[in-house]
């Protein structure tokens, strides 16, 4: 109620995230989400001028069987309100979640996230990496969906000639907000303090040389993806050819008729009634291709991130040469 | 020669065994409090401490033959009641609670000179673990505080649905003194919590660092008559996850911007600037070899052993093998990326091709 619609359509260019959400986030996933289940949570914060600003956050609990009842609804309007007593920015703009090796394109995420924009224009997806992190350096991403996509998720036509109508690619899909994280005066305060007490030396992840876990790891993912999208090909392949065959059963029926029409014709007999060919021919469904372009761009983003990955570790593997021969 | 004070008080008493040990080279090394519970602890652990203390002082004399005393102190020479279990000294923090404590000041409301609030975490033996927290609205006067007690529950049944093993330990307020409010405050808090921890945030900066404390609560006083409540100092210490010390490092380095603002670097930059910094390490280093070298600095023979490590760290591996590993670990490198492009290449000709 208190959030005005905002009559501009572009959405915000740069978003700004809080250290506490940061934190929040880290702790929640370490305590919560160890395995590959994922941990959710709801992003508050609020709009201003061209940014997006994320100044708390608060998680879900996990979905277990035996509270089946749990109504998510309900939990959430309770932390809201209860949040709003100490005046805590109570606007919803968006929700986080983790995940396991960059796999998060999936139907679940597009369809929580279009309804998240549908209400809200400026709403994001904040996807945290923790084993990527736990590799060295913070990795937190934020997306929306573009607004191609949303039309297309509003009409619920997934059919091909939807899609191609809209021609849109897996790379359209959904769009990366920067992140820039801000700190206040007292969190200063606060991070010298810190730095001050606290004994932790300084371990090096990031220059760590194993790499062959970590790319086994995506590349296994990566295969059954491509699996996945080689089998959703096949079918629709299938598709194409067994439209094209009707095609062709039709044409060589109306062929027919006509022919023997003719012949009826010459032999003076009445010709026989056109019969509605569509429900002799009933086309075959087509496949739905929304599944196809989320895998695509699955596939895109894992080997994205193996990119890097294999990127920052000739990194460091020239380093290491360097090491061993300082005087080459 | 070895002296042990035992303080033993009466009825429900603590138990103080200091002794101190000193090593061959004259230092004080391990000064050792131990603090127990009398009903708990007398029949078992405290009999195990003195035993394994006395064993200690017969190896020691063993080994070196040669001990010497320097001081003994004695704190706590009154007599204390104590009904409840004592924590040890120990207050574990999570940074995300102080970032919350701070970021709740901040939006305090008008006119409030503090902001209070629940501390949730786990307690084992020796030790409390403070990983979450919560806000509470509350208002002070000068004659009398409301706390909003309501609230505190409601918060803490929802953050129970996502945490369950978190409990009540304790609560916050920020400011530097504790005043007869928290006495009250923290009356309420020992009905939620078996001993709470309060711990006190300075943000407004009194004394131009931002004090975190933390202390437990005690009686005091004589029975029968006014009993009083002292606040004990507890150490405070803080711990990280691996993950969290990631965000922490990334989060100090908004210090440094002079908008406070910091993006997220990205793959290589990441590399190199790691690099940056253990070159940065590297560089204090050789400047102290080249001061002790020529004379402007005493040698230390510690941080000598620690250079010889250093050095020794780098394997000594042959030419050929140190080659071959990697070229096989480029060439395994190359391959993955080669195919990465492929398959990319391939799902974006696919699209075209279905467009078509």
């Amino acid at each position: 109620a208190l959030y005005q619609q905002k009559s501009s359509v572009s959405a915000s260019k740069r978003m700004s995230s809080v250290v506490l959400v940061v934190l929040k986030i880290i702790k929640h996933y370490q305590e919560e989400g160890q395995g590959s289940e994922v941990v959710q949570g709801v992003l508050l914060g609020l709009v201003v001028d061209d940014r997006l600003e994320i100044t708390n956050c608060f998680p879900f609990p996990q979905h277990t069987e035996d509270d089946a009842d749990f109504d998510e609804v309900q939990y959430q309007m309770e932390m809201m309100r209860s949040l709003r007593h100490v005046n805590i920015d109570h606007l919803h703009v968006g929700w986080y979640q983790s995940t396991y090796y960059g796999s998060f394109v999936s139907r679940a995420l597009l369809d929580s996230q279009f309804s998240y924009q549908h209400a809200i224009e400026e709403s994001v997806v904040l996807i945290y990496d923790p084993l990527k992190t736990a590799q060295g350096s913070l990795c937190l991403k934020a997306y929306r969906l573009t607004p191609k996509l949303m039309e297309i998720c509003k009409e619920k036509d997934f059919s091909p000639e939807g899609l191609k109508k809209a021609n849109i690619g897996y790379e359209h899909m959904f769009e990366e907000v920067p992140i820039v994280i801000k700190n206040s005066h007292l969190m200063n305060v606060l991070m010298w303090e810190l730095e001050e007490k606290s004994t932790m030396a300084d371990k090096h992840e990031l220059l760590s040389l194993s790499s062959s876990n970590h790319l086994e790891k995506s590349l296994q993912l990566l295969m059954d993806r491509v699996d996945e999208m080689s089998q959703e090909i096949v079918k629709y392949n299938s598709y194409c050819r067994n439209l094209s065959k009707q095609q062709q059963q039709k044409h060589q029926y109306l062929q027919r008729r006509q022919q023997e029409n003719a012949q009826r014709q010459s032999r003076g007999e009445p010709p026989l009634p056109e019969e509605d060919i569509s429900k002799m021919f009933k086309p075959p469904p087509p496949p739905p291709r929304m599944d196809t372009l989320l895998i695509a761009g699955q596939i895109n983003n894992y080997c994205q991130n193996v990119k890097e990955f294999t990127s920052q570790n000739l990194g460091k593997l020239f380093m290491a040469q360097a090491l061993q021969h300082p005087s080459s | 020669m070895l002296l042990s004070v035992c303080l033993m008080g009466l009825f429900d008493f603590y138990l103080f065994i200091f002794h101190i040990v000193s090593q061959r080279n004259k230092d004080i090394a391990n000064v050792q409090i131990y603090m127990y519970t009398p009903r708990l602890y007398l029949q078992t652990m405290v009999q195990e401490q003195i035993l394994s203390w006395y064993y200690g002082v017969w190896t020691l004399r063993g080994s070196s033959g040669n001990i010497q005393i320097f001081s003994i102190h004695s704190f706590y020479s009154t007599f204390l009641l104590l009904k409840m279990a004592v924590h040890g000294p120990f207050v574990k923090i999570h940074p995300v609670v102080l970032a919350s404590i701070a970021d709740s000041y901040e939006r305090r409301n008008e006119g409030a000179s503090r902001v209070i609030g629940t501390l949730l975490g786990t307690i084992d033996k020796h030790s409390v673990e403070v990983t979450n927290c919560f806000s509470v609205p509350h208002n002070e006067s000068e004659d009398e505080v409301a706390v909003d007690m309501e609230f505190a529950k409601n918060m803490y049944e929802l953050h129970k649905k996502v945490s369950p093993s978190e409990v009540i330990i304790g609560w916050y307020a920020t400011g530097y003194d504790i005043t007869e409010h928290s006495v009250l405050i923290h009356e309420y808090y020992s009905r939620e919590a078996q001993n709470p921890i309060h711990l006190t945030v300075d943000t407004a900066l009194q004394s131009n660092r931002m004090n975190i404390r933390a202390y437990a609560s005690a009686q005091m006083g004589v029975p029968g008559k006014t009993v009083g409540v002292m606040f004990t100092p507890l150490t405070v210490k803080y711990v990280y996850y691996d993950t969290e010390r990631i965000g922490v490092d990334l989060l100090q380095r908004t210090r440094a911007s002079p908008t406070r603002t910091n993006g997220l670097t990205s793959d290589l930059a990441q590399v190199a600037s790691a690099a940056g910094r253990i070159q940065e390490m590297l560089n204090t280093v050789l400047s102290y070899i080249e001061d002790v070298l020529s004379g402007k600095v005493m040698a230390d023979n510690s941080v000598g052993r620690f250079l010889m490590d250093l050095v020794n760290k780098v394997p000594k591996i042959s030419v050929e093998d140190f080659e071959s590993m990697l070229n096989s670990n480029i060439n395994d490198l190359l391959m993955v990326t080669y195919l990465a492009n492929l398959t990319q290449a391939q799902i974006a000709l696919n699209e075209k091709l279905v467009v078509l």
